[in-house]
């Protein structure tokens, strides 16, 4: 299918997207948000990999391009598993546990968008204080 | 369409896929098959990540993890540990100088690059078309068609400061807007890709890594010059990179991104690929036009130049591939901004091929201006070993040597020149204590004599001339007058010459002659080579008070020079000594010395 105009070619590209980001994202900017999720046999078996594949989705859908993924090992959570730790500039960093495919979600739409902690999931709330 | 949550990336550049980074790919793939992550991990085949020194690399992503020396049988630890359980495998980091890096932030080799020729090298599947296009590919090319005349073309590139990066360093702007303004409805636009510097790799690796680049490029350069006709002039020497440019041209094709009607602007532009044997000369640029016109490669008297009267006798523009490289990001993200890259005089960034005795062999892109040492001893690592920096040579044949006196110059194509050497097309080769400099002038002169195309006589019988006297005081045969000779030839030559290789093919000796002028001196009135290199002048001798008598010197000796009892002092006999060097390696009392 030949391109015939550069708005044909920016639909190709859009496709591509997706793809894009995840390479991009090795490129770390000051705004980057990190998001460490447990892929250890624990998490796994808990359902981390579909928590991660949920997380990458809604990351995606709301179009952010300042979240960086991270598969980690277990944190030694494992009775918490999934287990998710969100680094955000300016924040402390916060250990959720227990991240189903929807709250992995929630976290995207509530912490890494508007910086509201999930009260509810939280494991750590303050790595000093622990 | 499957959404994947990692990549990983595998480099398939020509170094790394001598190391068997192929077979390593498709053992990623099939374990990552295997263990049911298909859907999830995506195995792609890059372009060159630089990191050559310590291929094959691996990167993760988003991990941004980078694994450096995989082999094949470490594709299983790879995916069952960081893919499957998320773990990183520790020995596979990069280990430098200190701390283990874990990605390529850490990593001094990356920390002060700035890649544009080499953006998408490493980052993206140079066979998948659709992978170019996502990272802003043909997006110039569109811009260029859709909004801008060919003046306008010419002048953003103009603005730009770019200049050609074989070598020359003529304003490419400039020469698009000469070609452009003579007359004549068939020009055509060749791409310079006969990479022939020794040790230099940069082309090579723009062509395996992202080869759309440099078709784009053509495309605009066509437009902005009026050529519907793009030439690539490639050696066979380099098969992947041939490979990857006719995958790229046919899917380009499929597209609809070369032939007819580009973007529905009624511009039609096509490019051919031809085949060069890999001779020195066919880099210069009127030579190139008569190789792809199938006569014979040998340079003609410019003027008139290839913009009024090149191919077939039609105005035509040569740039050679990283120029091209550097042309769709300036167009995308604006002149000034690649302006307020470099210095005053060069702009943007060039890339150097680092090879010789450094730590991080490999491919460097960095900003005009930053320093060779900076290049050297931060991105390079040092020297190999801990040995003492002696020089480094750049611009290949053509260029000169530079010593640590002027290693804190900031690069560019006027300061490099001031320092005797030049810019070259970006080979960098780095030389320790153990580097004679007569034995490299006489390596450069053995090779541009070789390639002298044979057409003028000052080139063609004057490089001999000067290869025989540095062969004579490398033999230790070396007469008081070589010196003078020396010079007078390589003025000579430098005057007389017709094309750039035998004005430019004196230089590595008149800038090792300038620095390390002793070392000549030495040569020939102490038939003494400091190095050792020089076999012809090279004695060894056995310490008589060293020596313990460990039998070890005369056990490897081929030609059983060596005589000696157990426990009592060796002697060579200096008659039958073929200076192969294997007593001094094999005497672990420092008892043999050299030369």
């Amino acid at each position: 299918m030949p391109i015939k105009s550069l708005d044909e070619l920016k639909k190709i590209r859009e496709e591509q997207q997706n793809k894009v980001n995840l390479r991009e994202s090795g490129n770390l900017k000051d705004d980057t948000v990190e998001v460490m999720i447990g892929l250890a046999t624990c998490g796994i078996a808990a359902g981390a990999r579909e928590t991660l594949n949920a997380i990458m989705d809604e990351i995606n859908q709301q179009g952010l391009k300042n979240v960086r993924i991270v598969r980690v090992g277990c944190m030694g959570y494992c009775h918490s598993e999934p287990v998710v730790q969100v680094n955000a500039p300016e924040m402390e960093p916060v250990l959720y546990g227990n991240v189903s495919e929807e709250k992995g979600r929630e976290i995207v739409r509530k912490h890494i968008m508007k910086k509201e902690l999930l009260e509810d999931s939280v494991l750590i709330k303050s790595f000093n204080k622990a | 369409m499957s959404t994947y949550n990692s990549h990983i990336l595998v480099c398939g550049g020509t170094g790394c896929v001598s190391l068997e980074s192929q077979q390593l790919l498709d053992n990623l793939k099939a374990i990552v098959e295997e263990k049911g992550y298909g859907k999830e991990t995506q195995v792609v085949r890059t372009g060159c990540f630089g990191f050559c020194g310590e291929g094959p690399i691996v990167k993760i992503l988003p991990d941004n993890t980078v694994y450096v020396r995989v082999k094949p049988e470490d594709a299983r630890e790879v995916v069952e540990e960081h893919i499957v359980k998320g773990r990183q495998v520790d020995r596979l980091l990069y280990k430098g100088e200190g701390d283990t890096a874990q990605n390529d932030r850490d990593m001094e080799f990356y920390k002060k690059q700035y890649r544009i020729a080499l953006r998408n090298c490493g980052m993206i599947d140079p066979e998948d078309i659709s992978e170019y296009i996502g990272f802003r590919g043909y997006e110039a090319l569109g811009k260029a068609l859709a909004e801008m005349t060919p003046e306008q073309v010419c002048a953003t590139i103009k603005e730009s400061g770019l200049r050609g990066r074989g070598g020359g360093g003529f304003p490419t702007g400039l020469k698009w807007d000469i070609t452009r303004k003579v007359p004549g409805t068939e020009k055509y636009i060749i791409c310079n890709a006969d990479e022939g510097d020794p040790g230099a790799f940069m082309d090579r690796s723009i062509l395996e890594g992202d080869p759309h680049s440099v078709l784009e490029a053509m495309a605009i350069g066509g437009y902005a010059i009026g050529a519907n006709h793009g030439i690539i002039y490639i050696r066979a020497e380099y098969p992947l990179a041939i490979k990857r440019l006719q995958i790229a041209m046919n899917q380009a094709r499929e597209f609809g991104l070369l032939g007819k009607d580009l973007f529905g602007s009624g511009f039609d532009f096509d490019i051919q690929i031809k085949l060069g044997a890999g001779a020195f000369v066919c880099g210069e640029e009127t030579a190139l036009i008569h190789s792809v016109e199938g006569k014979r490669g040998e340079p003609t008297r410019k003027p008139p130049f290839p913009s009024e009267s090149g191919y077939r006798e039609k105005p035509t523009c040569v740039n050679n591939v990283e120029t091209y490289a550097n042309i769709p990001p300036i167009l995308l993200n604006g002149a000034s901004w690649f302006n307020s890259i470099g210095t005053a005089t060069s702009k943007g960034t060039k890339v150097f091929a680092l090879a010789g005795k450094v730590n991080n062999v490999g491919l460097v892109e960095v900003p005009m201006g930053t320093t060779l040492r900076e290049i050297i001893f931060d991105i390079g690592g040092g020297i190999r070993d801990g040995k003492k920096f002696k020089a480094v040579q750049t611009g290949g044949p053509s260029g000169g040597v530079i010593t640590e006196a002027d290693l804190d110059t900031p690069i560019d194509y006027e300061s490099l020149k001031s320092i005797g050497s030049m810019m070259g097309s970006g080979g960098m080769i780095v030389m320790d204590e153990d580097n004679c400099m007569v034995d490299i002038s006489k390596f450069y002169l053995e090779f541009t004599q070789d390639e002298s195309c044979g057409k003028c006589t000052p080139c063609r019988v004057g490089t001999r001339r000067m290869f025989e006297i540095l062969e004579r005081i490398t033999n230790g045969e070396g007469m008081e007058d070589d010196l003078h000779n020396l010079e007078q030839l390589a003025r000579m030559i430098k005057d007389t010459a017709l094309c750039g290789l035998g004005q430019t093919a004196p230089n590595p000796v008149l800038s090792t002659m300038k620095y390390f002028g002793h070392e000549y001196e030495a040569h020939i009135r102490d038939q003494h080579c400091a190095t050792g290199s020089c076999k012809g002048l090279a004695k060894y001798f056995i310490v008589a008070e060293k020596c313990v008598g460990c039998t070890a010197c005369a056990r490897v000796c081929p030609v059983k020079c060596i005589e000696g009892k157990v426990k009592d002092a060796h002697v060579i006999d200096q008659s039958k000594c073929i200076k192969c060097g294997a007593c001094f390696t094999a005497c672990k009392f420092s008892a043999v010395i050299k030369p």
